[in-house]
């Protein structure tokens, strides 16, 4: 019997399959293509998929929800800020590689402004920074690097009071 | 090593595991659909998109929304845009966008994180990558 957790995953797979089954009877070079972009995407990922793995069980086992309520809960607003912000930054790999995570986190009392703040601040990037100041400068980089930090936090808020209007 | 705390650990690594093997299909289905964006919109008739209007910002946020990967390829895109003259705002939208709106992945943002959260952040996200680019050039054009 196939666990309730697994079915929805499985479903949008299914999905996705057909889709691309489409595609193979309409464009054969188009289906091939992507299916070997796809696999060299998956081989990049194996190790942030290890990474997302280890931080997982290192946070199920060292972080308890009281932890979490502290510093990235409700009451004190600018500290969720920064700290989700700087889990942001410093997270790498696809965004969608984070969302179990994020989900467990969020069932463990993270509120939404603190994941939406992570996630807006996964576009700032340390290491992408040399390469980005070689096609657009440093000005540009500092300044878009700051505003985004202001931005996400401005995300956060406007999130979570929308979703609260929408209970 | 402490039994017990061995244990804990061990519990922790296979809840950990167990949650990855459960959402790996959504992980595996957005791959797919990244490899088909990927192929399906060639990245050389980006900039024919652009008018070199009020609306170009609007453009680049949502061409960065629909297409998804590594950051690395906006910035060679954006840097490829820029030479061919489109403005800095309208590729400021872009960069931003394509990082924070995800419409490629955003059938596994709604399986674990929720339709309505999925939705609203996405859509706040996008206003934002225009207002983003309105501020860092405005602020640029004052140093």
């Amino acid at each position: 019997m196939i666990p309730d957790e697994i079915k929805n995953p499985l479903k949008f797979l299914g999905v996705v399959l057909i889709i691309l089954l489409t595609i193979m009877f309409v464009n054969f070079e188009i289906f091939t293509s992507s299916l070997i972009y796809t696999y060299k995407l998956f081989l990049n990922l194996i190790p942030t998929l290890l990474l997302v793995l280890l931080m997982m069980g290192l946070f199920n086992f060292f972080i308890k929800p009281k932890h979490l309520i502290k510093y990235l809960g409700k009451k004190k607003p600018i500290r969720a800020w920064l700290v989700s912000s700087s889990l942001g930054i410093i997270s790498s790999g696809p965004i969608y590689l984070w969302y179990p995570l994020l989900s467990e986190a969020r069932d463990k009392g993270v509120t939404n402004n603190s994941i939406t703040i992570f996630l807006y601040n996964r576009a700032v990037k340390p290491a992408l920074i040399p390469l980005m100041i070689f096609y657009f400068g440093w000005i540009y980089v500092v300044v878009l690097t700051i505003v985004m930090i202001f931005i996400g936090g401005l995300n956060g808020y406007f999130v979570e009071k929308i979703m609260e209007m929408k209970k | 090593m402490d039994k017990k705390i061995f244990a804990n650990l061990k519990d922790s690594f296979l809840r950990a595991g167990k949650s990855l093997f459960f959402n790996s299909p959504i992980i595996i289905g957005v791959l797919i659909l990244i490899g088909l964006a990927r192929n399906l919109i060639a990245l050389e008739n980006y900039s024919k998109l652009f008018s070199n209007s009020f609306l170009d910002s609007f453009i680049g946020a949502s061409l960065g929304s629909i297409l998804a990967g590594n950051p690395i390829t906006s910035y060679v895109v954006g840097g490829e845009l820029l030479n061919q003259g489109i403005s800095l705002i309208a590729i400021t939208a872009f960069l931003v966008s394509w990082v924070t709106v995800g419409l490629v992945q955003m059938p596994a943002e709604i399986l674990l994180l929720g339709k309505k959260y999925a939705i609203t952040r996405n859509v706040v996200a996008f206003f934002s990558s225009i207002l983003v680019a309105i501020i860092t050039v405005g602020v640029i054009s004052l140093i």
